[in-house]
């Protein structure tokens, strides 16, 4: 085969993408703001960090027009870590993810949390050599994402709150989605790629083998151990925790021992998730949680999962 | 032929974190009985571990709890044991880049992220001294062996380095086969048990 010497053909480079997706399975992708952050995370047992500017609960708070962090701050961080690092673009906006390629992080979300550039095209994630994490909300959207390129598909859940509510909704939609897929007869798939507004050849695939052919994870409002192992428990194969770690509330950092005793709990729930016996010991460690915002209580103009098709 | 050459092997799959499931699915394809491993009182009973592919410093995390390190380092001392990427970095009696503590088993030194970052991931063919000739290597934010002991046998090497490696009852890849279709690697550690077991 011709691409197998190190030249990047869409075959090889997706297998590349997919395979650094497979590598953060079962663990905890922690969103950071500085370098002393990162350390913490990587201290605590993430398996990647997210290098940012401001963590969702700050945009969220703070408002304006959200975009990629500093290439300062991501090289940074970068520079203070030996694991992998993320970055986020606004979606859409493909020469933002270009700095961040050019700069050499490890995966790029494409992301609500950001404000969108763009308010009908993501960006064509085949493109580009660094992989993709992209939100969803149903088995269509992550389909869409997945069709673009994106190596890793996310619940989207309400970034920035604190609540679970949604990443448990989107996480429950997806599979229940895949799950009806598995019982439709062949002829039947046609109409499904029509309803879910997703590629037939994706429909099929998920029909066949009743599971995303990307790695599937969790992120939106996960801020305990509990919630964590909750996500983990229904299906999502890893979780992203933002605002919970490092915030007190929406504008305030929780001090630096509190973040790691609340990091490590969350790093140990994530792996035993299906052994109440440690979740019981992980939740009884952590002191306390950020204040959060109920989900059910936000104005529809300000949840950001609604950002995207 | 061993007694028990009919029963399938036993291969726990240390499931902290990783591609555990990648490797799951090759040890059962070739007819051996995967166990995940998360806590070490599930080493108990198994014919060999495969240490997968990760966060070599998540691992670590989780070692350093409830005597899982001691645990597991006495369970590699005498059982076969295979590494790819992060486990063989765990493996290794020196690791670099930057340095950290691992299960000092296999007499090498590791370099952590030698090849770059992912953007330098690769897929490679090369030659092994495994029959069947060539073989697809997978490269993920790969470390590097740059030296080892006598007592290790270099099976394949990239630019001049081993990528894949045994030492007795030992092997380690800095490659991920788990990813690949081809399971001559995965064979050939199961080989490697019962070779062991017979021994």
């Amino acid at each position: 085969m011709s691409d197998l010497n190190g030249n990047h053909t869409t075959t090889t480079s997706l297998r590349l993408k997919v395979g650094l997706a497979e590598m953060l399975k079962g663990g905890v992708i922690m969103d950071v703001t500085d370098a002393k952050q990162a350390e913490i995370a990587e201290k605590a047992g993430a398996v990647a960090v997210m290098a940012l500017e401001r963590v969702p609960a700050q945009i969220r708070a703070e408002g304006g027009v959200a975009r990629m962090a500093s290439p300062k701050k991501i090289k940074e961080i970068m520079a203070s870590t030996s694991i992998p690092v993320m970055a986020k673009c606004r979606i859409g906006h493909f020469a933002e993810a270009q700095v961040l390629q050019e700069l050499g992080v490890d995966f790029i979300d494409e992301s609500e949390v950001l404000t969108p550039a763009d308010e009908l095209h993501h960006v064509d994630k085949h493109a580009f050599k660094t992989p993709f994490v992209c939100g969803a909300r149903d088995l269509g959207e992550a389909l869409r994402r997945i069709a673009e390129g994106a190596a890793m598909i996310r619940t989207k859940g309400e970034a920035g709150t604190g609540d679970v509510v949604h990443a448990v909704k989107h996480m429950r939609q997806i599979v229940k989605d895949m799950r009806s897929l598995t019982v439709l007869g062949e002829e039947e798939l046609y109409a499904a790629a029509k309803e879910f507004r997703a590629p037939y050849e994706l429909i099929r695939m998920v029909a066949k083998s009743g599971k995303l052919p990307v790695p599937n994870f969790s992120a939106g409002g996960i801020a305990t151990p509990a919630d964590a192992a909750l996500v983990r428990q229904l299906g999502a194969e890893a979780v992203f925790v933002g605002s919970g770690i490092f915030m007190q509330d929406s504008y305030t950092f929780a001090e630096p021992a509190e973040a790691t005793i609340r990091a490590r709990a969350i790093v140990r729930a994530a792996t035993h998730f299906d052994d109440p016996k440690i979740l019981a010991e992980c939740s009884e460690e952590c002191t306390g949680a950020m204040k959060g915002l109920a989900v059910a209580a936000l104005d529809q103009s300000q949840m950001l999962q609604t950002r995207g098709w | 032929m061993p007694m028990n050459a009919t029963q399938p092997l036993r291969i726990g799959v240390l499931a902290i974190q990783g591609d555990y499931d990648a490797h799951a699915t090759a040890l059962n394809e070739l007819g051996a009985q995967s166990i995940l491993v998360r806590k070490p009182d599930q080493l108990t009973g198994l014919d060999g571990l495969i240490i997968p592919g990760g966060e070599s410093t998540t691992f670590l995390k989780f070692l350093e709890r409830d005597g899982f390190l001691k645990s597991l380092q006495s369970f590699v001392q005498t059982t076969p044991t295979f590494g790819t990427c992060a486990g063989c970095i765990l493996l290794a009696k020196e690791v670099q880049h930057p340095h950290q503590e691992s299960l000092a088993v296999l007499d090498a030194t590791v370099e952590r992220n030698a090849y770059g970052r992912q953007i330098d991931s690769a897929i490679y063919n090369g030659e092994t001294s495994l029959p069947g000739g060539p073989l697809e290597m997978v490269y993920i934010r790969a470390p590097r062996i740059t030296r080892t002991g006598p007592a290790v046998r270099t099976l394949a090497e990239r630019d001049g380095f081993p990528v894949l490696v045994e030492q007795g009852h030992l092997m380690a890849a800095t490659f991920h086969p788990e990813l690949s279709s081809d399971r001559r690697v995965h064979q050939h550690f199961l080989d490697l048990v019962r070779n062991h077991q017979s021994a």
